[in-house]
């Protein structure tokens, strides 16, 4: 695992630090190739493949037809027998056509095979709302592929992350399910958050999987996110500073493995838990970091956690609708303001 | 395409092995399962598809394999991990779920993976032929030698997958054979019942590649029609269909009543049993004789028996063990 320690100044997004990691890797490495549907001349519809298919050809970045059961399950076929596959579900909402290729395959060869058959691939997917692209093509579903076995998962919330996560996820001898919120891509037309585009080093790193960052100290209370959600955290921190409250902002980075530790250490800082999770509320990330902390002797909380999620509602069409259901930084103030009343 | 003296030999001798071992699990299945059948008891608990009557599928298209070719197959697997040279007392071990056996058990009946062979299989209809598409895309890709074959059932020519596998496969031009084996039941339900078309081999024209029937559960023309759909993709004109009309002499898993065939279907199937058959046809082809057989017999036998020996004397894993080889260690450039 590399640190990188030298400073970068030139920024970049998340989509570009996703394409530089992958061009990387793959001039580091002949058995990594890039498949899916528009990934080649297009660079992807979010951008993360851009730049591939004018370096290194239509072998290697390999246009798809819209057929995710047949190339997702190609994928595990070519990662068991030596390859390492990139390959992309565009929308994360379209797993439904493919699921089985994901977790009976990709998820399972592994443990079937008692360690000895490894399936070193990257599915790429996009996730997340808010520009009102409507109920099939919103969703975040961080739980639904977190809550199976098999499968290391990946969130990102800036380019640093993203590329060093993106090398990590390609050298892995795992499946890696590498998940990026459509709004931090830095795609003008999605509505972009600028905090994601930070510096990132032109060198080749990695970030370890399964490592959380405290991506801002405090005391009063943690605020415990991931992908866009870090920064309605990091918004919110900065609206309650000006109130006189210090809070804490935990990246989660990954999914699968999770990093309770630090959910935990910072938990039994502040004594206060706040999840904020665009993810519906229900059965996902946000019951499962509470009953994290929940469930462990050092977590004594001073209140009674508080959850900002999207309610378990299909994601609405109208921007009224769908903006009024996504979680954001008020929403965040707001459940601070609601927790320390009750306590 | 005709298969030499020691081809067909080859083939007989791995019909019988596969056979025997067939029947050996089935009265080991049944131990601790009566007189109330209850799946969960006995040697080798839960389901069990038994594949006799398919061997031709298995070594008609396997006599043209090698251990480095990829052979995805179904929940119906041991004819066809026989046929591919699965490590034999492992796989048996691991139809028993031992420590031995090719997973530790954590497959079982259903998940036969060995490497050495590049022999997998699935629980799920349609399932293997995207990965069959994707080894065939990597030995492209990374220009080595070497077939992918997709066994499925009749049935899965039905699934999504299905076609989705194959005109990838024919819109990239990959070493794949797609070989269905036809016992025409899926489950309980009758093929006519279930398929549009009478043939699958037939629905190879929609994706503009070769399609291959054969008729009768023969061997040799399974020998001949897998002989020259692997010799294209070893050529690298791409991928072919095999539709190969065999015989389910069993109810799909064991346990199964079978009400759903038609009356004396059965017998009709068993008197057309396709290993007498094979070895009348090479006795009278002079390639067999009446001690030869007995001697191949035998020797068949014994390694089922000794591949069961080596089963039943394994221990479990520890139950603990389950918890591992979620995940693969990363030794790899990190």
């Amino acid at each position: 695992m590399t640190t990188v320690t030298k400073s970068a100044t030139r920024k970049l997004t998340i989509a570009r630090a996703m394409a530089e990691a992958t061009a990387q890797e793959m001039r580091a490495d002949p058995r990594v190739f890039v498949m899916g549907e528009d990934v080649g001349p297009l660079g992807g519809v979010f951008g993360n493949t851009r730049g591939l298919f004018d370096e290194f050809g239509a072998e290697r970045v390999r246009d798809t037809p819209i057929s995710e059961t047949a190339f997702i399950g190609a994928a595990v076929g070519a990662a068991s027998d030596g390859m390492r596959p990139i390959v992309e579900l565009m929308f994360v909402d379209f797993f439904g056509v493919c699921m089985d290729a994901i977790y009976n395959l990709m998820a399972k060869n592994t443990y079937f095979s008692g360690g000895k058959v490894k399936v070193p691939m990257v599915l790429m997917t996009s996730t997340g709302g808010g520009y009102s692209d409507a109920g099939q093509h919103s969703q975040c579903l961080y739980g639904t592929f977190a809550h199976l076995p098999g499968m290391k998962v990946v969130v990102p919330s800036n380019a640093f992350d993203a590329k060093g996560l993106m090398t990590a996820a390609i050298r892995d001898d795992n499946p890696v399910v590498f998940m990026y919120h459509k709004a931090l891509q830095g795609m003008g037309w999605l509505g972009t958050e600028k905090g994601a585009t930070v510096p990132v080093p032109e060198e080749s790193y990695s970030v370890e999987i399964g490592r959380a960052a405290v991506v801002r100290e405090g005391h009063d209370v943690t605020l415990v996110s991931l992908g866009v959600g870090v920064h309605h955290c990091l918004r919110a921190a900065k609206a309650l500073e000006e109130e006189g409250f210090s809070a804490e902002v935990v990246d989660l980075r990954s999914l699968v493995p999770l990093d309770r530790d630090s959910v935990r250490a910072s938990v039994a800082k502040t004594g206060r838990l706040i999840v904020v999770d665009e993810d519906y509320h229900s059965y996902g990330v946000s019951g499962e970091i509470i009953a994290s902390a929940a469930e462990h002797a050092d977590c004594r909380l001073k209140a009674a956690p508080k959850r900002v999620t999207y309610p378990d509602i299909p994601i609405p069409f109208a921007p009224t609708m769908e903006q009024w259901a996504l979680p954001n930084a008020d929403k965040v103030v707001a459940a601070f303001h609601q927790m320390m009343r009750e306590s | 395409m005709q298969p030499t003296a020691d081809q067909r030999r080859w083939m007989y001798r791995h019909m019988v092995l596969s056979r025997y071992l067939e029947e050996r699990i089935e009265a080991l299945y049944m131990e601790g399962k009566t007189p109330v059948f209850n799946m969960a008891k006995g040697p080798i608990p839960g389901e069990m598809h038994l594949s006799n009557g398919q061997e031709p599928c298995a070594v008609g298209v396997c006599a043209h394999l090698t251990a480095d070719d990829i052979v995805t197959a179904t929940h119906r697997p041991h004819h066809i991990a026989v046929a591919k040279g699965v490590d034999l007392d492992a796989m048996v071990a691991e139809i028993f779920g031992k420590a031995s056996g090719l997973s530790g058990g954590r497959g079982g009946h259903m998940h036969l993976f060995d490497a050495a062979v590049n022999f997998s299989c699935s629980g799920i209809i349609g399932e293997g032929l995207g990965p069959a598409v994707g080894a065939a895309l990597s030995r492209k890709l990374q220009g080595k030698p070497g077939v992918a074959v997709a066994f499925m059932g009749e049935g899965a020519a039905n699934q999504g997958a299905f076609h989705e596998a194959l005109n990838l496969a024919a819109v990239w031009q990959l070493p794949v054979v797609f070989v269905i084996e036809d016992n025409a039941w899926g489950i309980s339900v009758a093929k006519q019942a279930s398929t549009a078309v009478p043939r699958n081999d037939l629905r190879a024209a929609a994706y503009g590649i070769p399609g291959h029937h054969v008729a009768d559960n023969d061997v040799e023309g399974v020998f001949a029609a897998a002989g020259e759909a692997i010799a294209r993709a070893r050529e690298g004109q791409g991928p072919s269909l095999i539709e190969i009309e065999t015989a389910r002499l069993a109810g799909h898993f064991m346990g199964d009543g079978e009400d759903y065939r038609p009356k004396g279907e059965k017998e009709g199937l068993q008197a057309r049993d396709p290993i007498p058959r094979y070895r009348q046809a090479l006795l009278d082809a002079g390639v067999l004789d009446e001690a030869g057989d007995v001697a191949l017999v035998a020797e068949a036998h014994a390694r089922v028996e000794a591949a069961i020996r080596f089963a039943q004397q394994s221990e479990f894993l520890p139950p603990e063990a389950a918890l591992e080889q979620v995940f693969v260690e990363s030794g790899e450039q990190q």
